[in-house]
């Protein structure tokens, strides 16, 4: 086990996050502040509770989650394919490290920062709107997993990129609209019962039910379910990474 | 002395099927300095990239300091330096991050006063704090130098280090080659200035479109690239050169079948015309005649060309 490697490396991306310190902590903060001029407080004055909560409370986790699933995304695929980009990438392929530690140091530190900025995001909520913590062991968790599987996601993402526009179609055209119908403004039981069936083969619904269920206990799935399924999400993008790694794919000749 | 690096029937296609590498064999001996010639695109590059774990070769093996670069990748690696040929470089980073860095990397517990002595080593200390993008060039491969170094390596890989660096950089670059070799480091470099190989390289290896035609002790080499031979197939077997033909002072080969003419590759003066014209006038026919190694003189052109111009 080469843990000087995996320290340096989650040193330097940390390092390398730390420089832009400001940026990456202002751009969430900003945009949840945004969310919750328009959501909370000048539409969701007009909306009724959702499951004995008020609407401006309700969407916090799934907001939250919003920005972890973009930050990580972007954190976990930035520090590879920059070095892809760059060519650095010559280093980490002649160094004694395994994938196993490349992965632990680079999404580690990716995880690391957007774990940061959920917690940042969640402050920056509890300022707009009165906030509970029901199941505060279960929030860290999913908070941790979602971080995690994430990062990883954008990890693979890095990889796989041939350029910055690859890099930036599947958030787009994937990962935001599966979290805008994800259940992030809404209860999935407010939906007419067809959709609420096709819902149920997003993914992103059941991290941010499981995590709102952490803060108040209501939930449109199951809790054990939403686990579940975090960790298949976590289990697939290990089982990529582990081929990416053993083929070369995209990454040697 | 023992081998330090075993590299034996090394293939390399590239997905774009192109051979760069035709079953390369090579035995580098410990503490000593090897020189890879070669044209552009000759596959030097690839195997060294190969040897560090960048370029994953079709087939063949390869050890380093005894351990299979595949199977036990992590204790051969961590035997290796590479400096690339290309710059590349953390643009934001500082010099001295960016070193700290890559001893981490390769599995060494940090140790600043070694860090301190490679930069001070390249005269890099005094810039230690600047972002790499505030560099020059050659400072810039100063720091790549410096990163392979970092971790204290037994084999040391130039890829043409001295590629578009000043006279000052390239001599403090022998010095520093020189001063490695004494601590006992292996280093195989790559360079396309055969007085540079000439100067420091104590073996010399020549690749060509992916073959490795030859590896020779410098001295040795340096006589052979300079002779050259015509050969000549006669129409007639000949018992005796013809005292006309004296001046030449050809051999004559395969039982009066070949005439041999050995000469200078690098004189201007080869007297190949002058030699055909009085075979011609003595009613001496060939039927084909061709030079012995015409790759190698083919690949040497090539470097002296590349050295400035001279000979072609
Ligand atoms: N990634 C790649 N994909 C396909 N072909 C490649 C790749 N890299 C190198 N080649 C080809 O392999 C051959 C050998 O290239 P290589 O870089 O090893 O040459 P070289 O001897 O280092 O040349 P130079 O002196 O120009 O650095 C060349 O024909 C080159 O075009
Ligand atoms: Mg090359």
């Amino acid at each position: 086990m080469n843990h000087h490697a995996i320290w340096s490396i989650y040193y330097f991306e940390m390092h390398r996050f730390l420089r832009t310190a400001f940026q990456s902590i202002a751009t969430p903060v900003i945009t949840t502040s945004l969310y919750f001029v328009v959501f909370g407080a000048a539409i969701g004055s007009r909306m009724s509770d959702v499951g004995g909560v008020s609407y401006g409370a309700f969407i916090v986790p799934g907001l939250i989650m919003l920005s972890l699933f973009s930050e990580s995304i972007n954190n976990g695929s930035f520090g590879i394919h920059i070095q892809k980009f760059t060519g650095t990438v010559y280093e980490l392929l002649s160094a004694p490290v395994s994938a196993m530690e490349l992965v632990v140091g680079f999404t580690g530190a990716s995880a690391t920062k957007s774990i940061m900025i959920g917690v940042v995001t969640l402050l920056t909520a509890s300022l707009f709107v009165p906030l509970q913590v029901l199941h505060p062991w279960w929030m860290v968790a999913f908070l941790v997993l979602t971080s995690v599987s994430f990062s990883l996601f954008g990890f693979i993402l890095g990889i796989w990129a041939k350029g910055w526009e690859q890099l930036s179609i599947i958030p787009m055209l994937v990962v935001t609209p599966l979290t805008f119908l994800g259940g992030a403004f809404y209860s999935i039981d407010m939906l007419p019962p067809t959709w609420r069936t096709i819902t149920l083969f997003n993914p992103v619904v059941y991290l941010i039910s499981g995590f709102r269920w952490s803060f108040y206990g209501t939930s449109d799935v199951g809790v054990e379910i939403s686990l579940a399924m975090t960790l298949v999400f976590l289990g697939i993008c290990l089982a990529t990474v582990a081929w990416i790694f053993k083929t070369g794919y995209r990454l040697k000749n | 002395m023992a081998s330090v690096l075993s590299i034996s029937n090394l293939t390399k296609t590239y997905a774009s099927g192109l051979q760069a590498l035709k079953s390369v064999s090579l035995e580098i001996q410990k503490g000593e300095i090897f020189a890879l010639l070669g044209p552009n695109g000759a596959g030097k590059t690839t195997l060294i990239n190969i040897v560090c774990g960048i370029v994953t070769p079709s087939t063949g093996t390869v050890t380093a300091a005894g351990h299979d670069i595949q199977r036990d990748y992590r204790a051969a690696r961590m035997k290796i330096g590479l400096v690339p040929q290309e710059l590349h470089v953390d643009m934001f980073e500082k010099v001295i991050a960016t070193v700290t860095y890559s001893r981490g990397l390769f599995g060494k517990p940090a140790n600043p006063a070694h860090i301190e002595k490679v930069l001070r080593d390249l005269s890099l200390w005094d810039k230690r704090n600047d972002k790499l993008m505030t560099l020059s060039g050659g400072m810039k491969r100063r720091v790549m130098i410096a990163k392979a170094l970092s971790h204290e390596p037994e084999i040391l890989f130039l890829d043409e280090p001295t590629a578009g660096v000043d006279v000052e950089l390239r001599r403090d670059m022998w010095t520093l080659v020189r001063n490695l070799r004494e601590q006992g480091v292996t280093i195989i470099l790559t360079t396309h200035y055969i007085d540079e190989a000439e100067e420091m390289a104590d073996r010399i290896g020549v690749i060509t479109r992916g073959e490795l035609i030859l590896t020779e002790d410098k001295t040795t080499l340096l006589q052979k690239l300079g002779r050259k031979q015509l050969i000549l197939q006669l129409q007639e077997p000949m018992n005796a050169v013809p005292a006309e033909l004296a001046e030449w002072r050809l051999a004559l080969r395969a039982g009066g079948n070949e005439l041999e003419y050995t000469f200078d590759a690098k004189s201007e003066q080869h007297g190949i015309s002058s030699l055909l014209r009085r075979m011609g006038d003595l009613g001496i026919g060939y039927k084909d005649l061709h030079t012995d190694q015409s790759s190698l003189e083919d690949i040497f052109v090539d470097l002296v060309h590349d050295k400035g111009g001279a000979a072609r």
